[in-house]
């Protein structure tokens, strides 16, 4: 970013990859989707498997509740202080996407108290099939949907569904019940994204979650590689 | 000084935060005083002779160049609720992430290394307009619209009011705007001392009990 020089201190700006004493920041994944499709079923396993090899702390957006959040805690997926909530006005893409201070100010001040950190989850307030992240607040976006919603989702598209680095479609342990077909979901889902990774999880089931952690550890290897950007 | 930048500053878009916040609008729709336009009306313009004119006189004051140390414990001690305070810092925290990625410079970077925990939010104001290159007058305009702006713009979510009515009621106070900031600037002008130190108590009471809140929509 421009503002790289000088200006970092003190609370860096935006998507800068380096906490101000230059070393690598935590990679920050954003996990977006409509209300109930399993964005914090998703986030809990993620935790549950990553948690022993890596350094980990969550952001929640809950729309009006701190359930998300609550949630997380009762669940004891990590200790308290790695897990803040953040307040959205009623507006949850607002806070992951126009207005990013409020979720820049969390993953911040949980790098200060509990850094350093490997990896930090950004969980939106169930929205709507457009709602996606900042590039500003998030390196890598999963759009999690579910068969339940209608398998008609992704063939509809929008933002979310053929933006996201992660399309997960969840409880497929469901489909027979509700009669999706997920053939015709990996079909749409791959016309609609072209390259982009589509996966499908349970997670009823134990390792569930397993093909999105698997994304999550490509994505971490791929970020610690890379060099400090400077541009 | 460029008018354009005052309507960057002042546009409800620009990415400071502020979108989470009621103005205590929530509270008050709650306990039923704001319920339509009028009372929206009525709430806006207390508040905006109250806690928006001593708003805009520190907005004024920073703007100016008074010293920011004096001017936050000006506004800490103009705050008695711990909760507002809070609110307060945080916006401060937020604005000054917004600013100095929009307006880069030493004047910002100097208050940010003053107040890592953030200054309160009408300091930092100030100190953004005089880094855009505005004056006290803007910097007081900015504080006394978002005393009444955050607050229509929550009620129109919370109540499904008619977004019409709502603006109509920004416009009708305009001229009470431009006097708010007229009256800040000129007491900004004599000094910290002689700030205005207006304030709502029922502002600061329902805000504590709105803290508490398990569920609520906006974060004050
Ligand atoms: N059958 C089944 N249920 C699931 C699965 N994943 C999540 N659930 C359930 O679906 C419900 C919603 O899951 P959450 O993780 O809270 O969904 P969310 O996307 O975080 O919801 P919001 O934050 O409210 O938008 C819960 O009752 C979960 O237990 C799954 O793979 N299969
Ligand atoms: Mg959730």
């Amino acid at each position: 970013m421009h503002l790289d020089h000088g200006h970092t201190h003190h609370g860096a700006i935006s998507a800068d990859a380096r906490r101000p004493d230059g070393t690598r920041r935590a990679l920050r994944v954003g996990l977006g989707g409509p209300v109930g499709s399993g964005k914090t079923a998703t986030v809990a396993a993620l935790c549950r498997a990553l948690r022993d090899t890596l350094s980990l702390a969550v952001v929640t957006n809950d729309i009006y509740t701190r359930e998300d959040a609550e949630f997380l805690l009762r669940e004891a997926v990590l200790p308290p202080e790695r897990i803040r909530a953040v307040e959205t006005g009623a507006c949850p893409h607002t806070a992951i996407r126009d207005d990013i201070s409020a979720n820049l100010e969390a993953v911040e001040e949980l790098e200060d108290a509990v850094g350093p950190l490997d990896l930090i989850l950004v969980e939106s307030g169930g929205d709507n099939l457009t709602a996606t992240f900042s590039r500003g607040l998030v390196d890598a976006q999963v759009f999690v949907i579910d068969v339940a919603g209608g398998d008609d989702i992704p063939r509809k598209g929008g933002p979310g569904v053929t933006t996201a680095d992660l399309l997960v479609v969840n409880k497929t342990d469901l489909a027979p019940y509700v009669g999706s077909d997920l053939g015709r979901m990996a079909r749409d889902a791959a016309e609609q994204r072209g390259e982009l990774p589509v996966v499908f999880t349970s997670l009823r089931s134990e390792e569930g979650v397993g093909p999105v952690a698997a994304w999550v550890g490509e994505r971490l290897a791929a970020w610690t590689a890379a060099p400090a950007p400077t541009a | 000084m460029t008018r354009s930048a005052l309507l960057v500053l002042a546009d409800g878009r620009f990415p400071a935060g502020g979108h989470a916040h009621s103005g205590g609008a929530e509270a008050a729709v709650k306990a039923g005083r704001v319920r339509d336009a009028a009372s929206l009306e009525a709430f806006c313009r207390g508040r905006l002779h109250t806690a928006g004119l001593t708003a805009a006189g520190l907005a004024a004051g920073a703007a100016l160049g008074l010293d920011l140390h004096e001017l936050d414990a000006a506004a800490d001690a103009r705050t008695p609720s711990p909760a507002l305070r809070a609110a307060a810092r945080r916006l401060g925290r937020q604005l000054m992430r917004a600013a100095r990625a929009t307006w880069p410079g030493p004047g910002l970077d100097a208050l940010a290394a003053a107040f890592p925990r953030g200054a309160h939010q009408p300091v930092v104001l100030g100190v953004t307009a005089r880094a855009a290159g505005l004056g006290p007058e803007d910097a007081a305009h900015c504080a006394a619209y978002e005393a009444v702006g955050g607050p229509a713009t929550a009620t129109v979510r919370l109540l499904g009011l008619d977004p019409y009515r709502a603006t109509a009621v920004l416009a009708r106070l305009a001229p009470e705007m431009d006097e708010v900031a007229a009256r800040a600037t000129a007491a900004a002008r004599e000094g910290v001392d002689a700030l205005p130190a207006a304030s709502a108590p029922l502002l600061d009471i329902t805000a504590e009990q709105h803290a508490a809140w398990p569920v609520r929509l906006f974060a004050s």
